[in-house]
């Protein structure tokens, strides 16, 4: 009896590797739903359909905005980010980067950053020069690339133009998660991933917890053209003022483009200048000589002697950052900066990926970074969770990927809020401590290291 | 000549032993046993279960078995690096309680047959397993592996029995039970607990009093020895291939490898063809 019991069950395993696409009785369920498809959601839609391990499952990514078209043109976007080497090795297993490589890309081999009321000057690069520390690269361009490899993935299904209304979150087990978008359509799903962003939804329906706050600063962005067509533009370089942080990250030999975190007031005024005006604005800030503070330059001078006994690298070659003749035309926008944490990121079913549940400060260019660290995090803990027959949803799996990722992200966001409360003064004592601190960081070559190295993660 | 002479003693071995041993029981299954299983049959599968010791054992178990069967080559190479690495197996687990290792089994693509002594596990195993719509290739039965055995003879290419043998009647019978079910080169699974002090504190003293296990779950005498596991699979034809230590964290409801053997510890065989 029981072997007429295995052949016939055994016939039914030739279709058991697409058994969760074809038994399950709607077609709206799907194993994986992906909330969101910015460069984050994209991304891990992608990075999971090509998981051989997943390849059996069916994913859905949900996305609000129209269907993406854009295409390549000469003009440079003006929303850029500077990618890690990690994330670099992410794209070129997705097979994103060859796209990217085909377009444009900007290496950086070195980020400078100086501080406006001390000499003091912080270098990072990885063994001189050599290696890149960091690629520019356009926001746009990764969600093109993203279009292009999604396109060709049969497990994956995009339904643009669906707002996400409200996810229904499993409470029992064996309850699945339904998600409701704004027309009336409904998908459900095993696990749900929550890539939605900042005021994300499915945060939202978690109920967790969520600390935040506005740094009262926003973010311009400009495409700027330089004055010296330079052989080489490969330093991405910050520069500390009173107000907020001025970063020039290249694009090519002759533009780069700008990240200028101000006052909302600053903001707002540098919006409304003419281009001529800006750019007369910009350069000051950059090349103003900021009255030093006599303490802090006898502390920091006195430090520098010391170090040089102490055969440590002092004084850096002080190199010129680049000065800027006119900025792209309506390349100018500003975007609001805040800080945010959740103080989870998963809960039976659902997982929370990217700015979904973590915000921070542009300053040190990690904010999609932290995203892209997650996603590799995820796909290797789903795979592993999938190779040894766990469902997705598996509380286990996914607490993993929390703790992982929270001790990763949660260092890396506190340093950077400190460092932007730090640079928002110019009480003494602070600006003592802090060129102090420069400096130090800059003589020490292993907390260097070790800063380059939890940011490259 | 000498030849045959060993291989007419390992006959003789194997027949022997086991037409005197159902002379001396009937059967493998301990009443006592079962009926404390049964007691808490209904909590087997709750939502808080998800963190309890035998379904956080799947993070050890699932893949020993998994990289046992690609070891001795039964995988196939074309699924070996899919999501369904186990299919074309046909994998028996005994004394399958709930279903905790037979569904992850199942999920792998193996062709997964669960017996149990027990009809209300069974019934709660089937339950479960009828909710998640691909374990399709999943039956359940009520039996005793002897009874099973004797209709199923070199049948599967994995048997296992997790957690089984420390709570079963004369336990070589039941490890020549098992080992019937095989075809020859078939892998044979089990994780059980050690013979030692360090065993008797932890997995019966602590683990009572922790809640880890209900009261009454071990019994001390039942537990049994890796060489003596090892003596019992060799005298059923089976060469053992590892024995692995295993570790329970409690606070972090964690299992990890560990080369001590003096607590948990699970083992791998085959069947040698003859
Ligand atoms: C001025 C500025 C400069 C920055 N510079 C850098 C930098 O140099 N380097 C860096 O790494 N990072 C930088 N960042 C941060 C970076 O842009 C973000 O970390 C990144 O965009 C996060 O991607 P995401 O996919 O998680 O979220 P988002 O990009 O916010 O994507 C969320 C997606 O979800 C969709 N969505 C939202 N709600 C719903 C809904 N209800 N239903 C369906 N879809 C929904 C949205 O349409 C969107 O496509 C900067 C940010 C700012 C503001
Ligand atoms: C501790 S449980 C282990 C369950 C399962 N293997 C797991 O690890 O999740 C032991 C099971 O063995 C069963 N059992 C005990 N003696 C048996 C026998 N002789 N034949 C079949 N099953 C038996 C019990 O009913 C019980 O469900």
């Amino acid at each position: 009896m029981l072997n007429a019991v295995l052949r016939k069950s055994f016939s039914k395993s030739a279709c058991r590797r697409f058994a969760s696409s074809t038994s399950l009785s709607s077609e709206n369920h799907y194993d994986i739903i992906v909330a969101g498809g910015g460069m984050v959601g994209s991304t891990l839609a992608c990075t999971l359909s090509k998981n051989p391990i997943l390849s059996n499952r069916k994913i859905l990514l949900l996305e609000a905005s129209k269907e993406f078209n854009w295409k390549p043109t000469e003009k440079y976007s003006n929303r850029v980010v500077a990618l890690n080497p990690n994330t670099r090795k992410l794209f070129e297993k997705i097979g994103f980067w060859k796209h990217i490589e085909n377009v444009r890309y900007s290496p950086v081999c070195k980020i400078q950053a100086w501080d406006a009321l001390s000499e003091s000057m912080i270098s990072f690069d990885s063994n001189n020069h050599v290696d890149e520390v960091a690629y520019i690269v356009e926001n746009s361009l990764i969600l093109y690339a993203a279009n292009i490899e999604n396109q060709s993935l049969h497990n994956l299904n995009i339904i643009n133009d669906a707002k996400i209304k409200s996810c229904n979150l499993a409470i029992h087990e064996d309850e699945e998660i339904q998600v409701e978008l704004e027309n009336g359509a409904s998908y459900t799903c095993e696990l749900l991933l929550g890539c939605d962003g900042v005021n994300s939804k499915v945060r939202e329906a978690m109920g967790v917890q969520y600390v935040g706050w506005n740094y009262k600063q926003m973010g311009l962005v400009a495409t700027l053209n330089l004055s010296e067509d330079t052989e080489e533009n490969r330093i991405a370089w910050q520069r500390y003022i009173p107000t907020g942080t001025i970063a020039l990250l290249p694009l090519n030999t002759k533009q780069s483009s700008l990240v200028w975190c101000n006052t909302n007031e600053n903001i707002k005024q540098l919006l409304k200048l003419s281009p001529e005006q800006f750019v007369d604005e910009l350069n000051s800030a950059l090349w103003k000589q900021y009255e030093k503070n006599d303490i802090v330059n006898q502390a920091t001078k006195c430090l520098g002697s010391i170090l040089k006994t102490l055969d440590a690298p002092a004084n850096i070659m002080q190199q010129l950052p680049p000065s800027i003749c006119s900025i792209e035309e309506s390349s100018r926008a500003a975007f609001p900066l805040g800080f945010g944490h959740a103080a989870n990121y998963i809960r039976k079913g659902v997982a929370l990926v990217g700015d979904a549940a973590h915000r921070v400060h542009p300053l040190g260019g990690q904010g999609v970074n932290l995203g892209f660290g997650d996603i590799c995090s995820l796909d290797e803990i789903l795979g592993n969770a999938a190779y040894s027959g766990r469902k997705l949803n598996n509380l286990l799996d996914l607490r993993k990927y929390e703790t992982a990722r929270q001790r990763h992200n949660v260092p890396t966001m506190l340093a950077l809020d400190g460092l932007q409360k730090l640079y928002t003064t110019d009480f003494t004592p602070v600006v003592l401590l802090r060129s102090l601190g420069l400096q130090l960081t800059h003589a020490l070559t292993p907390v260097k290291r070790a800063i380059i190295e939890q940011a490259s993660h | 000549m000498l030849k045959t002479v060993e291989k007419l003693i390992i006959k003789w071995k194997s027949i022997l032993p086991n037409s005197l041993r159902s002379l001396a029981t009937t059967t493998t299954i301990d009443e006592r046993e079962l009926k404390n299983f049964e007691k808490h049959s209904e909590s087997w599968w709750d939502q808080s279960n998800e963190g309890n010791a035998l379904h956080s054992m799947n993070f050890l178990r699932v893949p020993f078995i998994r990289d046992g069967l690609i070891d001795t080559c039964l995988v196939n190479e074309k699924y070996r690096d899919t999501a369904v690495p186990l299919t074309g197996l046909k994998i028996l687990d005994v004394g399958c309680g709930g279903g905790y290792l037979s569904e992850p089994l199942a999920r792998l693509g193996g062709e997964v047959v669960g017996i149990d002594a027990s009809n209300n596990l069974v019934t709660i195993a089937r339950e479960h397993a009828g909710k998640d719509k691909t374990l399709n290739n999943l039956t359940y039965m009520v039996s005793s592996i002897e009874d099973f055995s004797s209709k199923n003879l070199e049948i599967f290419d994995a048997v296992v029995a997790s957690e089984v043998i420390e709570h079963v009647n004369d336990q070589s019978r039941f490890v020549n039970e098992c080992v019937k079910c095989l075809k020859p080169d078939g892998s044979i699974f089990l994780t059980t607990i050690n013979k030692t002090f360090l065993s008797k504190l932890f997995a019966i003293c602590v683990a009572e009093t922790m809640g880890i296990v209900p009261v009454g779950t071990h019994e001390y005498d039942k537990f049994i020895e890796p060489h003596i596991l090892q003596r019992m699979l060799e005298d059923s034809n089976c060469c053992t291939r590892i024995i692995h230590g295993m570790f329970y964290n409690y606070l972090t409801n964690n299992w990890s490898w560990v080369s001590d053997t003096s607590i948990c510890y699970a083992t791998h065989a085959v069947k040698v063809s003859s």
